[in-house]
């Protein structure tokens, strides 16, 4: 406890010195948000396992190490690395670096007229009015103790915003990257895309690190979709062992929306992951994917929450996890359907290889229906690779270490053979063959 | 002649109960031989023993393959010696597609007969050529391993597995069963294209009405655990109008 309560003074005292050294400078409503970040999070402190959102995930490594922000501008990136962590060219991204966007590794260019695509520093200039509508109204500082530090620590994310009827057929990349002078500090990246009624866009976010120590990610992405509007998004975490990574993805549907979502966690040491997907018109369609691969002592919570708040919603929900060695997955999936939200049909599955007998699966599915006419379902799994398919494979002439190898790819593939951009369905095919 | 599979005195046991009671059985290359039986007689243990299943064991006689101790093979190493077996319940692989399945279990066979690996390209000409010969489009090729498929669809594709992996002797168990009539004659039909001078075909089935379209040259009777007759095709009609009890083994001398 003592513990727990040092931290959260430690965040408060970085507050301060954030707020009163420039860093936290910019409009009122923004230091109003910022504000109301810090006195949740000092009200509400970090979690610990006696919670129950938190049970199988202590954080105690995270809060016990002292991070600090990032201070002078990293110089260590390069466009090779980019390139490298992207596999393969790209049209339009933003790249950051420790937390600061880098507009000479970014491409804003070859994008319709109507699209905004930029640092979100620059979009509290130029676009205030924008993000003073939608920043933290979807992934509110009450939602978890992460988001309030989000919203006390930000200034610098993407901001992505595609004008009504504008449809982006280019995959739109959004490269978060820490360096080796990332250890011991914490980066608190914030993200908002907004997509306008009957918009298209493709959102890929991805989280890697090179060589770089034990550092935190506390990264918080809202996903508006407007009326009419479809977007697909994936999000991929490759940070390294040492890494804690904090998440939050919150997307908020309107009338006959479709929305893809498939989050992929490769690495840290710690991650957690909270996904919201708020059903809030009629007639939407979620897509809510997952897929982590972990090894050595790594640990992955995935908490998901699918809000059915209006009638004739569709969801389907697939999370995959492949845990060897010591590594350790959680999920917990909570589907909400609210009065009045008849004809919703929801569908929510959980499959977990173990590929040692030290690895390990909690998985929890979190039913809450509140409307009589409704179908959901939901299944979990949690066990080592189907010997019979494994013998299978054997009397095809494919050796046993192959043929776990096999299914292992194949495992992960039931998730990235469903990413609809094949582009990037590709590049993570050749990743996930790779791990 | 050496034969291609002998089978000798073959006793299993699975969960401490013993399934094959002395199975005698010898198949010679060009051959065709039926193993039929009632529900219970050893039909498929004796099938999944030649695959190498790891849940029986072996506990007496022998089976030789080409001269070699096929008990003494991984089921790997049988398949690439050229023995299949087309599962009676094909499994599913979850994510891997049935051409990168198929490259993948091609390419371990081609390399034990020091055969240089096929690339994806190469592969899908191959393919192509298979799904001709045995008179099938590519619907199942790009789908998941017997995810999702139709009873039909996996015996199918059992018999498309058969046709790329180009295996010597063949061990078909229960092919037929869950297919209708017009799916019973498409696979029958495929299994006849791939017979040949150079191969063997060991078909185990319940029912003889497989056997108006894959013709066999034997016909044996298995019924707990042994062989209890054998002889033609003859045998097989004689089967159907009589029923497995006409066979049924005398009682063991106590």
């Amino acid at each position: 406890m003592t513990h727990a309560v040092d931290a959260r003074d430690r965040y408060v005292a970085e507050f301060r010195r954030f707020a009163e050294n420039g860093a936290g400078a910019g409009p009122g409503w923004l230091k109003e948000l910022r504000q109301a970040g810090i006195e949740r999070f000092a009200a509400v402190g970090f979690p610990t396992t006696r919670q129950e959102e938190w049970r199988f995930t202590d954080i105690a490594p995270l809060t016990q190490t002292p991070f600090t922000l990032p201070t002078a501008p990293d110089t260590e990136a390069s466009p090779e690395m980019v390139e490298r962590v992207l596999d393969g060219p790209t049209g339009a991204r933003l790249v950051f670096v420790d937390g600061g966007f880098r507009p000479e590794l970014s491409v804003a260019t070859g994008l319709p007229s109507g699209v905004k695509l930029g640092s979100l520093g620059d979009a509290v200039r130029r676009d205030g009015d924008l993000l003073a509508a939608h920043l933290g109204r979807y992934a509110s500082v009450e939602r978890n103790p992460f988001t309030a530090l989000s919203a006390a620590f930000l200034r610098e994310g993407a901001f992505v915003h595609v004008t009504r009827g504008v449809s982006v057929e280019q995959p739109i990349h959004l490269l978060f990257l820490a360096s080796g002078a990332a250890q011991g500090r914490m980066i608190h990246p914030r993200n908002l895309i907004v997509l306008e009624r009957e918009a298209q866009a493709t959102v890929v976010e991805t989280y890697a690190a090179e060589d770089a120590g034990p550092h935190l990610t506390n990264a918080v992405t809202e996903f508006a979709v407007e009326d009419g509007a479809r977007g697909r998004h994936v999000r991929i975490q490759r940070e390294g062992d040492g890494a804690f990574h904090m998440a939050t993805s919150q997307s908020h549907q309107g009338k006959d929306t479709s929305f893809s979502s498939c989050s992929l966690a490769f690495g840290a040491g710690l991650s957690r992951h909270d996904v919201t997907a708020v059903l809030a018109g009629t007639g939407g369609l979620l897509l809510l994917n997952g897929l982590s691969v972990l090894a050595g002592r790594q640990h992955v919570d995935y908490h998901t929450t699918i809000d059915h708040a209006r009638p004739h919603c569709e969801s389907h929900e697939l999370f995959n996890g492949i845990l060897a060695e010591r590594a350790r997955g959680v999920f917990n999936g909570r589907i909400i359907v609210r009065p009045g939200a008849q004809q919703t049909d929801s569908k929510q599955t959980n499959n977990n290889v173990l590929l040692s007998e030290a690895a390990r699966a909690d998985s929890q599915p979190q039913l809450e229906i509140y409307a009589d006419d409704v179908k959901c379902t939901h299944g979990a799994t949690i066990g080592p690779l189907d010997p019979n398919a494994l013998f299978y494979l054997e009397t095809r002439g494919v050796g046993a270490e192959a043929a776990r190898q096999l299914m292992t790819y194949g495992f992960a593939a039931d998730i990235v053979s469903r990413i609809d951009v094949p582009e990037v369905r590709e590049r993570l095919d050749r990743l996930v063959r790779a791990t | 002649m050496q034969p291609m599979l002998e089978i000798h005195d073959l006793h299993a046991n699975a969960d401490g109960r013993e399934i094959l009671r002395g199975v005698d059985l010898v198949v010679h290359v060009g051959e065709v031989h039926a193993i039929m039986g009632p529900n219970g007689s050893g039909k498929s243990t004796l099938a999944q023993v030649l695959a190498g299943h790891p849940g029986y064991t072996v506990t007496q006689g022998f089976v030789r393959y080409e001269g070699q101790d096929l008990l003494d093979m991984d089921p790997e190493e049988r398949a690439q010696a050229g023995l299949f077996l087309a599962f009676q319940y094909p499994v599913a692989i979850r994510g891997v597609t049935n051409a990168y399945f198929l490259r993948a279990a091609l390419n371990a066979i081609r390399k034990t007969r020091g055969e240089p690996e096929l690339d994806p390209i190469d592969f899908l000409q191959v393919l192509e050529e298979k799904l001709q010969a045995i008179g099938w489009d590519d619907s199942v090729v790009n789908r998941p391993v017997n995810d999702g498929f139709s009873g039909g669809e996996k015996k199918r594709n059992e018999i498309l597995q058969m046709a790329v992996l180009e295996p010597k002797l063949a061990v078909l168990d229960e092919t037929d069963s869950g297919l209708d009539i017009d799916a019973l004659k498409t696979v029958a039909e495929a299994v006849n294209r791939l017979r040949s001078p150079s191969k063997a075909t060991v078909v185990v089935t319940h029912y003889q009405r497989l056997l108006n379209y894959i013709i066999p040259d034997f016909v044996h009777v298995l019924v707990d655990g042994r062989i209890a007759r054998s002889g033609g095709k003859a045998l097989a009609l004689e089967l159907e109008e009589k029923g497995y009890d006409w066979v049924k083994p005398e009682p063991a001398v106590a």
